[in-house]
């Protein structure tokens, strides 16, 4: 058996620890990666650029802290950019397991828009997080009435009208958009009842596996913008500040795509080379 | 000591200040923003529909200074009062080049935001500039909101249920007297019965794994029928059944199936209740237990058959490590491509809720399969009719499908 | 009535629930929600029964000292270690022995077994994508176009690349998606069509 049969009948414990170690090497190294930037990622970031002072956007931090790593660079870099435009940020969750993740997000933005920014920002007049609710197919809707309905108080419990910048947001239509992070069925539940109800303009961002199949979404207008996975966050990165957590990472993604083509064409050359022998053994 | 002349000259001078005080400040007469916009014209009020009342819809046309004239509109304000004369609250704010905006309030008698229906409102839109100066149109009204019974923007839905359950009912007629209905074959189900057949030659058990849905998912109830026919199998060939259930009611009913099936295969002794289990409803920690089963009882035979989300490679590879024969099937479009390149065979979405007719071929479940293959012959008409109006321009054919509310 | 009972619920309930989507009024509004609560409380039932289940399972490989038994006492000790962390008296879901064990154990370990995906993609993509046929060939083309979309190790080639994966991202991909959902989508209307009428039993048990 020469080596490319060999290689084409691999046992997958060495698949493995190749990739392991071709991902940890990467990480070692500092070479640069440029991204290319996607219409779809850079409607999104073409919006929030657009943001003026006193704008209101929604953010959804909807997914469990299993998809984290793909939606929080995504997450850190939109809100981010946000508050830079001085736009003000509705956050809510409506994943069960997110509520926690979410504060921290929060406050870790605050803190980082002191420190690199050097803005002071105020809860209850910049940012202001709603907590979760169940039932999410409900909230959206409910949200669409009225923000109170669902929430009559956020997070920490706060009279939802005692706090400053509540006092003008009744509903979507005070909404400039919805800026949608999930990793689940709630994604599709903004599209159909908030856009499709009520109108408001929608964008959202998925992991990876899960970008293929909004593509629908986005043709049909129903969605302004789609960040996809670590990929869409190394976009929006590259578009808004040229470095973080996702473009990092995507250097390590895309050895890895290297190391798995390597390993495609190889175990092809495999698997020709045992079926012309075994043609010729007939 | 002051003189009569200087205190003429004083009093002189406080009238000529106060005359100056009273006098428009010239400057600011001319400022923009001070002088109010003009006021948005042609405001009506009308119920919101297709709705359960508490809204009402106001639309108005721009004032001529959004977006034209001085351009000094940020935003509209709308008011609402109960009578003509007033007194008016404001509702919300709309913003600039807006020219509707829906109030909504609440059916909580005891909330602030409490929106009576039946009760005459009037309305009146400002046009707002920046610095604050209010541009207030006529009063509109008196409109009542109220609720529907029916809701028209969902009537192209409603058609489509009716005329498709029309179908499934004629095509069910059609199978009960006989009428002989092809099926192509699917080669997943035709595959189980060689699968629990490789199970008992080996002597390992059946993985039956019914995925994260709930029992209220359709995939998950396709996965129910299915499982009553692999289960009859399987005690009729004497093999063990191992089902771990990620959703607790899932559980209760899979239990249910798989004693009936023993029983139907008269074998109710050889039931072990214990081989449908709950495990846990967290995702990962349900992936991480089924792995360990497949690595602990190495089964022959995995059927994966259900609700399925970013755990179907972790199982599918798992079991291929395993040296598991895997048939797979899941309405979840994103996994199916994993499924695909993972398991030996995959019923890709519909062919999946077609399986229990499938494997049973009983003609009330054929006809409902035939009926799904005219909708969507159906589906591609209108598509094509859709296609057609658009080249010509012909519009009110796509607005016939156009779903609102 | 064994049967005839749980079939006339089905067919009522499921009537309803189906015409209440085109009824705004807030009677069937009501109703609907009213539905909903209901289904928060027989799922509570339910995880009763599931977590006996559970504890019957783990309790009789321990009993029988089945293989692997040891597990069973760490999966018992995990449920009742949370449980006993989360009860009012030790600060409920705030407390910081749950926020502890919550954070620190189940976040860690739930991203690990994420994370592993990467590992059994590279695994499964070597195994699958051989061009045994002209379809698993095109199957096997697409991939690597998709997967050198955005690779800037391309160089010249990098942009037609990039268009390529997006035809094939925003036509063919997006045609199958549409057809899949559309097919999907009508499956589910006769499924529960089928439950209605009470053709579809498989989940009450066989007849």
């Amino acid at each position: 058996m020469n080596i490319f049969e060999k290689l084409g009948k691999l046992d997958r414990r060495w698949i493995f620890l190749l990739l392991a170690i071709v991902c940890v090497a990467t990480l070692l190294t500092s070479f640069r990666m440029p991204v290319r930037i996607s219409r779809e990622v850079n409607s999104i970031y073409e919006f929030v650029d657009s943001l003026k002072t006193g704008d209101i956007i929604h953010v959804g931090i909807d997914y469990d802290p299993n998809a984290l790593a793909e939606l929080h660079p995504m997450a850190y870099a939109v809100m981010e950019h946000a508050l830079q435009r001085h736009a003000t940020i509705v956050l809510t969750t409506l994943s069960q397991n997110g509520a926690g993740m979410a504060e921290r997000l929060m406050l870790d933005i605050i803190d980082t828009m002191k420190v690199r920014h050097n803005m002071e920002i105020k809860y209850g007049r910049d940012i202001v997080f709603l907590g979760y609710k169940p039932y999410y197919s409900i909230v959206i809707l409910s949200m669409g009435e009225n923000y109170r309905i669902p929430f009559p108080a956020d997070y920490y419990n706060t009279v939802l009208d005692s706090i400053p910048m509540m006092k003008s947001i009744q509903n979507y239509d005070q909404i400039k958009a919805v800026i949608e992070l999930g990793s689940g069925n709630i994604i599709d539940a903004w599209i159909a009842d908030a856009n499709a109800r009520y109108g408001v303009k929608v964008a959202i961002g998925v992991t990876g596996v899960m970008a293929a199949d909004y593509y629908p979404y986005l043709r049909s207008g129903q969605i302004f913008g789609l960040m996809g996975g670590m990929l869409g966050a190394a976009e929006y990165e590259q578009l808004f500040r040229k470095q973080g957590t996702a473009s990092e990472a995507m250097r390590v993604q895309v050895s890895a795509h290297v190391v798995i083509i390597l390993f495609i064409i190889f175990g092809n050359i495999g698997f020709f080379i045992s079926r012309k022998k075994g043609r010729s053994a007939v | 000591m002051i003189t009569r002349k200087t205190a003429w000259l004083i009093v002189v001078m406080m009238l000529m200040a106060v005359v100056g005080w009273a006098q428009p400040n010239p400057v600011a007469e001319e400022a923009p923003g001070v002088t109010p916009p003009a006021p948005p014209t042609a405001v009506t009020a009308t119920d919101s529909p297709d709705d359960a009342g508490r809204s009402i819809t106001v639309r108005w046309q721009l004032s001529p200074d959004d977006g034209g004239g001085r351009s000094t509109v940020i935003q509209y304000k709308i008011f609402r009062g109960e009578t003509a004369e007033g007194p008016f609250v404001e509702r919300g704010v709309a913003l600039s080049l807006a020219k509707i905006y829906v109030d909504r309030g609440t059916e909580a008698t005891n909330d602030p935001n409490f929106f009576p229906n039946k009760t005459d409102f009037y309305y009146k839109v400002a046009a707002v500039s920046a610095a604050g100066a209010e541009g207030m149109s006529a009063a509109a009204g008196p409109t009542q909101a109220t609720e529907q019974w029916y809701n028209i923007g969902r009537t192209p839905t409603f058609v489509a249920v009716l005329t498709f359950t029309a179908l499934t009912l004629y095509f069910i007629s059609r199978a009960r007297k006989k009428a002989d209905l092809y099926i192509r074959p699917l080669a997943g189900i035709e595959a189980v019965d060689e699968a629990i057949g490789r199970a008992t030659e080996m002597g390992r058990p059946i993985l039956y794994v019914m995925g994260l849905g709930t029992a209220a998912d359709i995939a998950t109830i396709a996965s129910f029928t299915i499982l009553g026919r692999v289960a009859k199998k399987v005690a009729e060939y004497q093999t063990s059944l191992i089902v771990p259930c990620y959703d607790p009611i899932v559980m209760t009913v899979a239990q249910e199936t798989v004693k009936t099936a023993y029983y139907d295969a008269g074998r109710p002794d050889a039931f072990k209740e214990d081989s449908v289990y709950f495990v846990t409803q967290s995702q990962f920690a349900y992936v991480a237990a089924v792995n360990g089963t497949m690595l602990r009882e190495l089964p022959a035979t995995n059927l994966y058959l259900g609700k399925f989300y970013a755990e179907s490679l972790l199982l599918a590879e798992t079991g291929a490590l395993a040296g598991s024969i895997q048939i797979s099937g899941t309405d979840e479009v994103a996994q199916i491509p994993f499924f695909v390149v993972a398991c030996d065979y995959t019923l890709i979405g519909e062919e999946l809720y077609a399986a229990s007719a499938y494997l049973g071929r009983e003609p009330l479940l054929m006809g409902s399969l035939k009926a799904q293959d005219y909708a969507k012959a159906l589906i591609i008409v209108c598509a094509l009719a859709g296609i057609t109006a658009s080249i010509f321009g012909w519009t009110w054919i796509v607005e016939l499908f156009r779903v609102t509310n | 009535m064994r049967k005839e009972i749980p079939l006339f619920i089905v067919l009522v309930c499921g009537i309803f629930m189906a015409l209440q989507f085109f009824v705004p009024h807030s009677w069937s509004q009501f109703l609907y929600r009213y539905a909903l609560d209901w289904l928060i409380v027989i799922g509570i039932f339910a995880l009763a029964l599931g977590i006996w289940s559970f504890i019957k399972v783990s309790y009789d490989k321990i009993q029988r000292r089945s293989e692997n038994w040891p597990y069973a006492i760490i999966a018992l000790a995990g449920l009742f270690g949370m449980i006993f962390f989360g009860l009012w008296f030790m600060g409920g879901l705030e407390s910081y022995m749950y926020r502890h064990f919550f954070s620190f154990i189940m976040i860690p370990i739930q991203a690990t077994m994420f994370a592993l995906l990467a590992f059994f993609i590279a695994s499964a993509a070597y195994r699958a994508f051989r061009a045994r046929s002209i379809l698993a060939t095109v199957l096997l083309l697409g991939a690597l176009v998709v997967m050198l979309r955005f690779n800037p190790f391309l160089g010249p080639l990098g942009e037609p690349m990039a268009k390529l994966a997006d035809w094939i991202l925003n036509v063919p991909n997006l045609a199958a998606k549409r057809a899949i959902i559309m097919g999907i989508g009508l499956g589910m209307v006769a499924t529960a069509l089928k439950v209605i009428l009470g053709i579809e039993r498989g989940y009450m048990g066989r007849d």
